[in-house]
């Protein structure tokens, strides 16, 4: 059914694979940690790039080795993304990863450092990037519809002021865009407890329900219980959030829940930095509630826009992923109003309606997405942290 | 603006509310709005509280439960009067 939303339109890259992205980065990836200081040389020397360099990638195996292929092929494979320069220590990883970002049909270059040494690759990768930057910025945006967006969600430097404001918005906008055919995702795993009662009842049905519970359990079981000391307080909640009010992880788990609104019910759950396949609408990420490495694993996943809800002042960015900030909290709206992209402080006021200012939010994100640069992006916030599961080999 | 609330409760259950101004002083005859239905009700603040913490609605025990969203945030750990502040030196999660 049309509503007043569903003619929204925004100016897009549509890629290679129908894809859209609403930036247009030529990314110089480094497989490796030690692959980032040639990454890095490539960028100095081709204006226009953007290395993206990271502290891992050797001696991983197993699960935690999966995870990191799917992160670097899901960050080459996003729709911000126009090309791509992979770099690595040795010819095996990176064409798994050059290939892997090549199943998208976007233009991918491949060099590995060994028996060549870091000018020769250097050399090499550079001249290949310069095409890449030629050719991207020769690319137009073209008409797109809402239903072409993906857009993440999670909260950062949460207070009461988020459950009250900032989240709400979020999930307003979700409640009015994911039946316009968006695609959304929220995740955070630990930071459900609390409210895993109540995040059950969102999924679509009773399976997705009992995949997300287990999930959720196996979390607290293995990671929660196996290394906790004798409280989690100090951590979750962060000093940070304390600070701002939240006294408990329950009471800091309800108003991260308010992200995904009253209406929608999320179909299906996500492995870290996994693509949905399940077609348009809300999905759960199993993910870390720390800023970078969950914006970073949503990337990863295939979204092009984040909502990023904060009280007490998250500075968080991504490399290739706009973030935009709300807050509902009049002190950081007041003395951090250089991270702020929407100010819904109105709603404590009560002089701004949720109804209000889930309009807000989707006029930024169509603003965001013909290209107006978010406060992070104006900032220079570009942290990329990868997730890893366990040591290396 | 002089509508504004002082302090801010989620539902009609709820025994703690959030200060949403800054520079709440004790003694304020505070504002009190819950957001569920907007009704309004007033409140003496028994201290100074910083904006984003908790006051309680009533008179809290030790052992009681905190409910906020309607739901079960933690457990009271020391006695809290009506107007009292409630942050971690005396509420704890139930969990950990």
């Amino acid at each position: 059914m049309a509503s007043k939303y569903s003619n929204i339109t925004f100016q897009g890259f549509r890629r290679e694979n129908g894809r859209v992205g609403v930036r247009n980065h030529v990314v110089i990836l480094p497989v490796d940690d030690i692959s980032n200081a040639a990454c890095e040389a490539v960028a100095n020397n081709v204006k226009g790039t953007l290395a993206i360099p990271h502290a891992y990638g050797r001696l991983q195996f197993g699960e935690d080795l999966d995870l990191h292929f799917r992160t670097m092929i899901g960050t080459g494979s996003n729709p911000n993304v126009a090309a791509v320069v992979v770099i690595g220590i040795e010819p095996g990883w990176t064409k798994k990863i050059a290939d892997g970002i090549r199943a998208t049909g976007k233009p991918v270059a491949e060099f590995s450092i060994e028996q060549k040494g870091d000018f020769e690759t250097i050399r090499a990768a550079s001249w290949a990037a310069k095409e890449y930057v030629h050719w991207a910025t020769e690319l137009q945006r073209e008409e797109c519809s809402i239903s072409d967006l993906w857009v993440s969600t999670k909260c950062g430097e949460s207070d009461t002021t988020t459950g009250l404001g900032s989240c709400p918005t979020v999930g307003n906008m979700y409640d009015k865009l994911i039946p316009e055919g968006i695609y959304g995702v929220f995740g955070e795993t630990s930071e459900i407890t609390g409210a895993e009662h109540i995040c059950k009842t969102r999924a679509i049905n009773d399976d997705v329900a009992e995949r997300w519970y287990r999930m959720w359990k196996a979390y607290q079981d293995d990671v929660i219980f196996a290394h906790q000391t004798d409280d989690l307080s100090d951590s979750q909640p962060t000093k940070g959030n304390i600070e701002g009010g939240l006294t408990t992880i329950e009471e800091k788990a309800l108003g991260n829940l308010e992200k995904i609104g009253r209406e929608c019910k999320f179909i299906d759950i996500l492995e870290p930095a996994e693509a949905p396949q399940k077609g348009n609408g809300l999905y759960f990420m199993d993910s870390s509630s720390a800023a970078a490495e969950c914006v970073t694993l949503m990337a990863a996943g295939g979204y092009v826009i984040h909502t990023f809800p904060t009280g007490q002042g998250n500075v968080v960015g991504n490399p290739i992923v706009p973030v935009i900030k709300i807050t509902a909290n009049p002190r950081t709206v007041r003395t951090m109003a250089e991270h702020v992209d929407v100010d819904v402080s109105g709603i404590l006021r009560r002089d701004m309606t949720i109804d209000e200012a889930g309009d807000e939010l989707i006029d930024m994100i169509r603003r965001t997405a013909n290209g107006r640069n978010t406060a992070a992006e104006a900032l220079g916030h570009r942290e990329f942290s990868m997730t890893k599961l366990y040591r290396s080999a | 603006m002089s509508n504004a609330p002082h302090l801010l409760v989620h539902e009609k259950a709820d025994n703690v509310g959030v200060v949403v101004v800054e520079g709440l002083t004790a003694g304020t005859d505070m504002l009190c709005c819950i957001t569920h239905d907007n009704s309004t009700f007033r409140l003496t603040a028994g201290a100074d509280v910083p904006i984003g913490h908790k006051i309680a609605l009533t008179d809290l025990k030790a052992g009681d439960t905190a409910i906020k969203y309607g739901e079960d945030i933690g457990k009271i750990t020391a006695d809290v009067p009506k107007g009292g502040h409630v942050h971690t030196h005396n509420c704890k999660t139930k969990r950990w």
